[in-house]
């Protein structure tokens, strides 16, 4: 590992001067700023019975779905397309570690990216006044939540990249794995032919992956640890298949 | 430590499914020694450097870079390396002097020599005009050169370059070719190209390969001795040439025709002849072609460059494929 602080300071600066990156970061602040001045006038309205923070964090996959591609289908498909992998690992560096530096890189921008909204409840508590609508728990529960579940989805975006030495199909690869995970677990747990007798190991085990609802776990301030676990053997296992997904194409290429 | 090769490849064997890339190649190069390494497209060249830098796995067959093998240990064997690929692939969007900083890094040079060192490299490769310059909007010699510099960064003693002079105009190859012979002695270099005067040139060594096997190998002359025969005489000559064995055998018993070429309208036609001999044959031909019946208007010793060795090597190995399948 005596390379991952070369290399991810490295993909941090690669990051950093990609438009792709500038693009993921307007689009979700814009969103998310939309979002919360949409739920500001709410609130302005009528009484709510929810925190502000929670509310918040409902929407949370849909800058997810769009900003993981953007900000991890260049990673290894670029290095493919490109052939610098061929130089990169002629290098005493090891496959683990580029891997890793990449995904460090991205995670890192998504943190940031997710702590810029930190800037909204800011705004929010120093004009009103009234640190009511600073909810600490949910607030903090949310952004553990992104935080957590963001280790998983940045892993699966690796992954994707891995697979093609195409940008755009590594993106939608990512995008439909994201979709996949986050909206077909909901979408299993809602159908009814899953709650029969017979099946309900099978229904237990999706509603164990539920990602929305351990979204609303940690928001209501209840972390698992059963749910910590999943995200991080996701984490592992996506990792895992990146690294295998980057060293099976060396041996056919 | 230091008697051993710097480079030691015996019986490597790489399969593509099932297809056979490279054939049972061995060969050593020993310390300080400029390899020139030769062949058709797809004769297995890059995969072979692919292999050595232990990029990709042999199938079977054993390669080691100065006595460390590169398939149990391909990290330390890599510390040995500065590898240059085929189309010298570069980030788009770095700085020539960032992407050094960067690749010097990765190479473990430390912190403290690593910027004077870049601006040794910059120096040699003549790149300090553009250090700042992102490596995008380089022109081709100028990212090719950016290559090299990265290569040779971290003083590696064994350097394999990919076609280091493809798309090089001749001013630039000069500046390569210069470069690369002042690595020797200092470093083993392996260059692979199709520019075969430029190898001739900078190379102690040729080795070629044709098909997965090594098909010749050794210094320039050597070969040229080794696949062309001794000599050759080319001549131009009038009169029948089915009598001229018998003349030709008198001068030197090994002197054969191994070319003849159609009368032109004044019926002088074009002939080749190949001695083993190595001595200069050139005035008794010429007594002895003076016999009536010949009129002689041109007689030269031909010097076969290393383009003749090379088609003359690969052409040879194609008809001994083409003998096994006919046996086959």
């Amino acid at each position: 590992m005596k390379h991952f602080l070369t290399l991810l300071s490295h993909e941090v600066r690669m990051l950093l001067v990609n438009p792709s990156t500038y693009i993921a970061a307007t689009a979700f602040l814009l969103f998310m700023g939309f979002m919360f001045t949409g739920m500001l006038e709410s609130y302005s309205k009528a009484p709510q019975e929810l925190s502000p923070a929670y509310v918040f964090f409902q929407f949370f996959w849909f800058p997810v779905f769009f900003m993981v591609p953007l900000l991890t289908m260049k990673s290894l498909a670029e290095e493919r397309r490109l052939g610098t992998i061929e130089t990169l690992l002629t290098t005493p560096v090891t496959t683990t570690e580029v891997v890793l530096g990449k995904y460090g890189a991205a995670y890192l921008l998504y943190l940031i990216l997710w702590g810029a909204t930190g800037g909204f409840f800011y705004i929010l508590q120093k004009f009103s006044g009234d640190s009511r609508f600073l909810d600490t728990g949910p607030l903090l529960g949310g952004y553990l939540f992104v935080a957590v579940s963001g280790l998983f989805f940045i892993a699966l975006g690796v992954f994707s990249s891995s697979l093609s030495r195409n940008q755009a199909v590594a993106g939608i690869i990512c995008f439909v794995l994201l979709v996949g995970v986050v909206g077909g677990s909901n979408y299993l747990a809602d159908s009814p032919w899953l709650s029969r007798d017979s099946l309900s190991p099978l229904k237990d085990a999706v509603d164990y992956v539920q990602i929305l609802a351990h979204r609303d776990d940690f928001t209501r301030g209840v972390v698992d640890t059963r749910q910590l676990l999943f995200y991080a053997s996701g984490t592992v296992l996506a990792l895992i298949f990146s690294i295998l997904g980057v060293e099976a194409k060396l041996l056919h290429s | 430590m230091s008697d051993t090769p710097a480079i030691e490849v015996s019986r490597l064997v790489k399969a593509y499914a099932g297809v056979a890339a490279v054939n049972d190649i061995s060969f050593r190069v020993a310390r300080g020694e400029i390899l020139g390494f030769l062949g058709p497209n797809g004769a297995g060249k890059s995969t072979t450097m692919r292999i050595l830098t232990g990029y990709l796995p042999a199938t079977s067959g054993s390669v080691s870079i100065c006595g460390v093998p590169v398939a149990s240990q391909p990290g330390e064997a890599k510390r040995h390396i500065g590898y240059m690929p085929e189309n010298n692939p570069l980030p788009e969007d770095m700085r020539v002097s960032e992407y050094l900083y960067f690749r010097g890094r990765l190479k473990e040079i430390p912190r403290r020599k690593l910027g004077p060192r870049i601006d040794e490299v910059l120096e040699a490769c003549d790149l300090k005009r553009v250090r700042h310059k992102i490596i995008g909007r380089l022109s081709k010699g100028f990212r090719q050169r950016v290559g090299i510099a990265e290569a040779i960064l971290a003083e590696p003693p064994v350097i394999i370059m990919d076609e280091p002079t493809i798309g090089l105009d001749p001013h630039q190859i000069l500046i390569v070719r210069d470069l690369i012979s002042s690595l020797r002695g200092r470093m083993t270099v392996i260059i692979s190209s199709h520019i075969l005067p430029e190898i001739e040139m900078t190379c102690d060594r040729v080795l070629i390969i044709n098909q997965g096997h090594v098909v010749a190998q050794g210094t320039p002359a050597d070969l040229r001795r080794e696949i062309l025969g001794r000599s050759v005489y080319e001549l131009e000559l009038a009169g029948d040439p089915d009598a001229l064995p018998p003349l030709l055998a008198a001068v030197d018993p090994t002197l054969k025709i191994t070319a003849r070429g159609e009368p032109d309208a004044a019926g002088f036609r074009a002939l080749q002849l190949t001695t083993e001999r190595d001595e200069e044959l050139g005035e008794p031909l010429l007594r002895a072609l003076a016999a009536p019946g010949f009129r002689l208007r041109a007689l030269s010793r031909a010097h076969p460059t290393l383009e003749d060795v090379f088609l003359a090597a690969t052409r040879r190995s194609w008809d001994v494929k083409a003998d096994e399948l006919r046996k086959a």
